[in-house]
């Protein structure tokens, strides 16, 4: 395909050269804005301008398990317990496929978790393939709720993450999984991960040349395979730590990496997308929150569109549910702060304060009862707000706490899916027929 | 609907008007007047307390619906001429010697009012003796010292030390409160209870009235 664009092909060496008409003829049709529908079919997401949204880190390996301290291995019931949680949280606008469930042969554990996202939340759901073969399964289950491929393609459910190897490299895979996103009109991130004086140059500016390239030439082969295909410009930059050979995600150098090539896909004309608001920490410390706010709100503040990293710690290998409600507080903070401040009848002034010296507080001033929800945030019990004593009082519980009392009462709080039954039948139907065809009888049984 | 189970459901939104022209019907009805404050206004009270407490609703609220209660027991006062409103426990509070911040001290006298308390607000700046005196006067159950600086604390001990000297301790009891202010330090100056926030200071006052009483 690309060679028929007029792409310089060397099939010896798996070479393309891309030119730089051809890139601007993929500029020329790629989308620079789309939006995002749920399960039922509502919009959730308007991916335009600077409109943030956050989703929660993706594909982790393991789980931070609450009651041992210690990760492990997630399964189908974890999974369950995740969906049903991310419906509960008010900041965070899409599911992602947080975990691989490892109760399930591993060659459905990419669309099994799809299956699984859809049937107990509502939100749309950022997601990935690891193999060709998947993405047949996984579009199935999006046309089974959507009916026919230009449903699909009139109100897309699924983000599929698709990751080109650093340098400048596109496995089978991922280069097949972008055509076959791009056929059906399904969005698309493009998630670079250049690592800084490792696998891409040692400056941020480097680093930026080969993400550019490396992203580019994603939205070549899906603009090439459906032009006005929708994409999002994102990545999963890192600098890489020379002392402890890892890629910190919460280094601040990584996150102006991704502020940086969110300025460089909004002036190409695309929506992005950036793994920033994550931590590398193991646990619910302060590293864990540090990592995760400065990412949320240098993201917020650069308006990357669809800002991942929500429960995710350990170099975006474990989720924690107990860190998802944490961040979610994080991500209705920064949610906030970018709304900004405005004059709210706040013109002229001196009635306000008139108003105060008569009746020696504004608590329950018309002006007060008017705009105190618009202009307060006030987060959940995971945010201690409490004076000591109350604190005390009240326990003197720790944050890892406070997060896992909020983690039990919202999935205990969470509504079933409105996806009719017929619907959610259907879904099954084809998990199963998926299962068999890797030699699984019956899918684990969940608690509803 | 129940008349009684209205004015407290409109208290509860705060709604002064309704809940006054409510009580005047429940008069009119014959309701008797300790029903009305009892079950409507201070019923409806109480589950605002809870609500705060659990964070379900926020302080304007309460003050809104506190704002209800105070209309609904105008309307009633004018029958308890004879024997008085009748009120949980008489409370004194002030802000003392020294500290001119009264924000707090305003707050929990708006919370113990709209829980059914009688309130005689001292105002700022109020030494010991008035302190005292006042509740003596009053036959008050309770004196309420707010302090803000950590200069006028150690004043708060010398109106228990009064209280002590004049042979009222167990007949009158304190509560302290205020930002400086910690459990250790009530214990420390002889105090009966600390106050963390308004509504905490509610309830150590009517423990303390209660604990009187059942001596």
């Amino acid at each position: 395909m690309l060679q028929e664009h007029g792409a310089k092909v060397e099939r010896e060496k798996y070479h393309v050269i891309i030119t730089n008409e051809i890139i601007d003829e993929a500029l020329k049709t790629v989308p620079e804005s789309f939006k995002l529908f749920d399960v039922i079919g509502n919009q959730t997401h308007d991916f335009s301008e600077h409109n943030v949204y956050f989703t929660p880190g993706s594909a982790a390996l393991n789980i931070l398990d609450y009651n041992s301290g210690e990760i492990r291995k997630p399964t189908t019931a974890d999974y369950a317990r995740y969906a049903k949680l991310v419906s509960r949280l008010d900041h965070i606008a899409s599911q992602s496929t947080a975990f691989i469930p490892t109760d399930v042969h591993e060659k459905i554990s990419d669309s099994y978790r799809l299956y699984l996202s859809l049937l107990f939340c509502e939100k749309p759901v950022v997601t990935g393939a690891f193999t060709i073969e998947a993405f047949d399964i996984m579009r199935d289950l999006q046309l089974a709720l959507r009916g026919t491929k230009e449903g699909l393609a009139a109100k897309p459910l699924t983000i599929l993450s698709c990751c080109p190897t650093s340098p400048l490299k596109w496995s089978d895979v991922t280069s097949q999984n972008v055509v076959d996103c791009a056929e059906y009109s399904i969005p698309v991130e493009f998630v670079s991960m250049p690592l800084s004086g490792f696998m891409a140059p040692v400056t941020l500016v480097g680093t930026l040349v080969q993400h550019t390239a490396e992203t580019l030439s994603g939205v070549v082969i899906s603009q090439l395979t459906n032009p006005g295909a929708p994409v999002l410009y994102g990545g999963s930059p890192a600098i890489f730590d020379v002392r402890y050979e890892t890629t910190p995600m919460g280094a601040v150098e990584t996150q102006m990496i991704d502020c940086a090539y969110n300025e460089i896909g909004k002036h190409l004309g695309m929506p992005t997308q950036g793994y920033i608001s994550l931590s590398d920490a193991k646990q619910l410390d302060a590293q864990s929150g540090l990592e995760s706010s400065m990412g949320a709100t240098l993201a917020a503040l650069s308006g990357i569109n669809n800002i991942s990293g929500p429960g995710m710690l350990d170099f975006e290998s474990c989720q924690s549910l107990e860190k998802l409600v944490l961040d979610n507080e994080i991500c209705g903070m920064t949610l906030r702060m970018i709304k900004g401040i405005e004059p709210k009848e706040d013109f002229p002034s001196l009635p306000r304060f008139e108003e105060l010296l008569k009746e020696k507080h504004l608590l329950i001033s018309r002006h007060t009862m008017r705009y105190l929800s618009e202009e307060f945030y006030l987060p959940g019990s995971v945010i201690d707000r409490a004076n000591r004593a109350r604190w005390q009082e009240e326990g003197g519980k720790t944050l890892l706490e406070r997060a896992h009392t909020g983690v039990e009462k919202l999935v205990r709080e969470c509504v079933p899916s409105r996806l009719p039954d017929d619907k959610k039948n259907e879904l099954t139907k084809l998990m199963e027929r998926e299962a068999r065809r890797y030699g699984m009888s019956s899918l684990p049984h969940i608690d509803s | 609907m129940d008349i009684l189970k209205e004015i407290s459901v409109r208290l509860q939104q705060g709604d002064d008007e309704r809940v006054c022209e409510l009580t005047r019907q429940a008069v009119e009805k014959k309701v008797p007047p300790r029903a009305i404050l009892d079950e409507g206004l201070i019923g409806g009270m109480n589950i605002i307390g809870e609500r705060y407490k659990a964070h379900e609703i926020f302080l304007p609220q309460v003050l809104l619906a506190a704002k209800a209660m105070y209309a609904g027991t105008d309307v009633l006062r004018p029958l308890f001429v004879k024997e008085g409103m009748p009120a949980i426990g008489k409370v004194v509070i002030g802000s003392v010697q020294g500290d001119l911040h009264d924000i707090g001290k305003n707050l929990v006298g708006i919370m113990l009012k709209g829980a059914g308390f009688e309130v005689i607000d001292l105002g700022n700046d109020v030494p010991p003796e008035r302190f005292v005196e006042t509740a003596e006067k009053e036959d008050a159950a309770v004196i309420g010292i707010s302090a803000l600086l950590t200069t006028t604390m150690p004043v708060m001990k010398r109106t228990v030390d009064l209280l002590e000297e004049k042979g009222l301790r167990t007949k009158i009891r304190t509560i302290i409160g205020g930002a400086p202010i910690s459990e250790e330090f009530a214990k420390q100056i002889g105090a009966d209870a600390y106050g963390y926030d308004s509504t905490n200071a509610v309830e150590s006052v009517k423990r303390l009235i209660m604990a009187n009483e059942s001596d």
